[in-house]
């Protein structure tokens, strides 16, 4: 029973699947669509689902109800080693007693693909380790033991690649290349990407599509961007990135925006940025998008403004510095700042006030609990 | 903070290699003494006594010291289908141990892994044999098989048997009270093989297109053979020199002595004590052989 080597990538469709363990939801009625080809990135918080969701896709977990369906086939029945998918698993799982080669062969000899010696030394060239393929994984380091994981998947050319965490052992550098190396190859390929990470900055910067997962339910899901540039819930304005969120009865409607009082201050945002227009809303701000002045800007009808406060903390982060400021009434506000060498002010403890773009301003659908803190 | 603690201390500890190795010397001269008195004395012994000659006086049981080799070839002459038959049987009841215990041990260590009240319960009835010395287990089984038990009555009745067919001092029965006695020594390591087995990587197998079967060729049974290996010399070795059912007090009959009951009857009976002492020896020596080429074959060292 030989089968092409080289697999197209397929879709993955998730339809309204559930898991409960005994007393436990550890994901709540997920529905989910993966074109065929993408890069598809699955952002959370520890525990929140997203290995008990990649299990389910693989096959090793039975949803409680739903159904998985890849390439249009409903596989929700199929057993694991029926499925055109392969998996990184985050505790890479390599077989003790089989050398590196031979782990990274298995697939390949279990589908009777030609040559599966060459293609699997090919694989392990491609992430640097072919002088290590005589070694038993446990003579490896946690991060070569990553990237035989991740060559013993991609040697089987998958229709769906499923990643679990897979470069968090991995050193800055080689992340990096690595990550190069993951997005040649699916681009290459056409495989389809299932990739489950804790670093924001690598789903933004590989991914077609992020979602965000908390709790078991995808909080919001789009291209990196949009998903910064306009979070829908406190908890993704948090999750992804940082964000300074207000919240306030609204008080003022207008055709083009909406503003709030919060706490006796005036804030706006565009309509065309909100998700709500009555009742409290929270409106958010990104740090990178505010401004301190020494001076009080003028008030204006495109600009909010809160202060005076005063700088409690100043982080420098390389390539821009974070500023603290505590404004009487209101609270702490994070701003960043260009470290381009014309920043107004690096004092701690002096005086400023904070504007921004109302067009920069997002409104959520829901109001910060406080939780979204503790992440 | 504590595991910074923890973890500064560790290496300073062993940064003293040779007074850890002195002190390990130390503690071994104990268990050195202790092999020296219990093992090597009787072994010199035993093999001083296989090469005695009888006394010139003639009287029976009477032997003085000489280098009497013969002993060694009049032994084999005379035993050789005994000698075949323990090992042959110590074979066939290993490998039929090996199937029971296997698919026992399989379940206990993975389908019940997550149960701890039933693995429990599974594994004391698996060692539950132990709490009745083995001579009365293998006198109740001589009960049950014998020549009016209600075993042997109802196959005659449903006419399985001859009314002239019995069960104790056959073949059969010797190699089932030797299955019987030595299955707790199988199942348990085989069973600590698994219990360790790391069920993530049989899933990495399905994962990679492996069904079941060929998962468990692949993957299950190759992790589990330091217990495989272990029970087969734990069953084999044993039952080698068993004496106890094959004797004709327990499951034997006159055409299944084995070794152990020669040399019973050698040592015992005929007082032989040269003979009987060759024999031993000869034992001892197929042992460490046959043992040495299997774990060699097994290409496993490295796992025991
Ligand atoms: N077999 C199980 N039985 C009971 N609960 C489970 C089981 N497997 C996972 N869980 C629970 O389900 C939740 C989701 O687990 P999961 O492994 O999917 O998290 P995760 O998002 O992958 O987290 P991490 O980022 O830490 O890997 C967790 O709260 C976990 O405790
Ligand atoms: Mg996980």
């Amino acid at each position: 029973m030989a089968t092409d080597f080289v697999a197209r990538g397929q879709d993955l469709e998730l339809v309204e699947v559930r898991k409960e363990f005994p007393g436990f939801v550890a994901v709540e009625s997920l529905d989910l669509k993966i074109p065929a080809g993408e890069f598809f990135a699955l952002l959370g918080p520890s525990g929140c689902g997203k290995t008990t969701t990649l299990r389910m896709i693989a096959g090793l977990e039975t949803p409680t109800s739903g159904k998985v369906l890849i390439g249009g086939k409903d596989v929700t029945d199929q057993k694991p080693h029926e499925r055109p998918v392969n998996t990184v698993f985050q505790n890479y799982a390599l077989f003790p007693h089989m050398t590196v080669l031979e782990n990274v062969a298995f697939g390949l000899r279990q589908r009777k693909v030609d040559d599966p010696l060459p293609k699997a030394t090919a694989a392990l060239e491609m992430v640097e380790l072919n002088h290590l393929a005589s070694r038993r994984p446990q003579q490896l380091s946690g991060g070569q033991q990553q990237r035989v994981a991740l060559a013993r998947a991609l040697v089987n050319r998958p229709a769906l690649l499923l990643l679990d965490e897979p470069l968090g052992a991995l050193d800055l550098k080689l992340r990096r290349q690595m990550q190069l190396e993951l997005k040649d190859i699916q681009s290459e390929v056409g495989l389809t990407f299932l990739h489950v990470t804790h670093d924001q900055e690598e789903a933004m910067d590989m991914a077609d599509t992020v979602a965000v997962m908390n709790h078991g339910r995808i909080e919001q899901m789009g291209a990196p961007e949009k998903l910064y540039d306009r979070p829908k819930t406190a908890f993704v304005a948090k999750f992804l990135g940082q964000s300074n969120l207000f919240v306030g009865e609204v008080t003022d409607k207008s055709s083009e925006t909406i503003s709030i009082n919060f706490r006796g201050n005036k804030i706006t945002a565009p309509n065309s940025r909100i998700e709500k227009s009555s009742g409290k809303v929270a409106i958010g701000v990104r740090p990178e998008k505010t401004e301190f002045h020494e001076s009080k800007p003028a008030a204006s009808s495109t600009q909010n403004v809160l202060g005076p406060g005063k700088i409690t903390d100043i982080r420098f982060t390389g390539v821009s510095n974070q500023y603290q400021i505590e404004i009487p009434e209101i609270g702490e506000i994070t701003v960043f700042a260009q470290n381009v060498g014309r920043s107004p002010v690096v004092e701690l403890g002096a005086e400023v006030w904070v504007s921004w773009k109302v067009e920069h301003s997002f409104g959520l659908a829901d109001l910060p609990t406080g939780e979204e803190d503790i992440e | 903070m504590a595991f910074v603690a923890l973890g500064g201390n560790a290496p300073a500890k062993a940064q003293t290699p040779t007074k850890t190795g002195r002190v390990a010397l130390y503690l071994l001269l104990p268990g050195l003494f202790y092999l020296g008195l219990f093992f090597l004395t009787p072994l010199f012994s035993l093999i001083l006594t296989s090469l005695k000659a009888p006394s010139p006086s003639g009287e029976i049981g009477r032997y003085e010291v000489a280098a009497e080799f013969g002993n060694y070839l009049y032994a084999v002459g005379q035993y050789l289908p005994q000698i075949i038959r323990s090992f042959g049987f110590a074979l066939l009841a290993t490998i039929i141990a090996l199937a029971i215990s296997y698919p026992i041990a399989y379940f206990i260590a993975v389908k019940a892994r997550n149960k701890p009240l039933l693995k429990g319960l599974l594994l004391t009835l698996v060692i539950a044999p132990f709490f009745i010395s083995m001579l009365l287990r293998t006198f109740a089984w001589k009960q049950i098989f014998s020549n009016d038990s209600w075993v042997v009555n109802t196959l005659k009745d449903i006419g399985i048997f001859g009314s002239d067919s019995y069960i104790i001092g056959t073949n059969f029965a010797v190699i089932f009270g030797l299955v019987y006695n030595f299955i707790p020594f199988m199942t348990l390591p085989i069973f600590s093989s698994l219990d360790r087995l790391d069920l993530r990587l049989v899933e990495a197998g399905g994962d990679l297109y492996a069904n079941p079967f060929t998962t468990f060729r692949k993957i299950t049974f190759p992790l589990s053979l330091p217990g495989v290996i272990s029970g087969t010399l734990l069953t084999f070795i044993p039952i080698s020199g068993d004496y106890v059912v094959a004797s004709r007090d327990f499951l034997g009959g006159p055409d299944t002595a084995m070794i152990g009951n020669v040399v019973e009857a050698n040592f015992l009976r005929i007082q032989d004590y040269p003979t009987a002492s060759a024999l031993s020896v000869l034992l001892m020596a197929a042992i460490v052989v046959l043992v040495s080429i299997y774990v060699r074959r097994s290409g496993t060292e490295d796992l025991l």
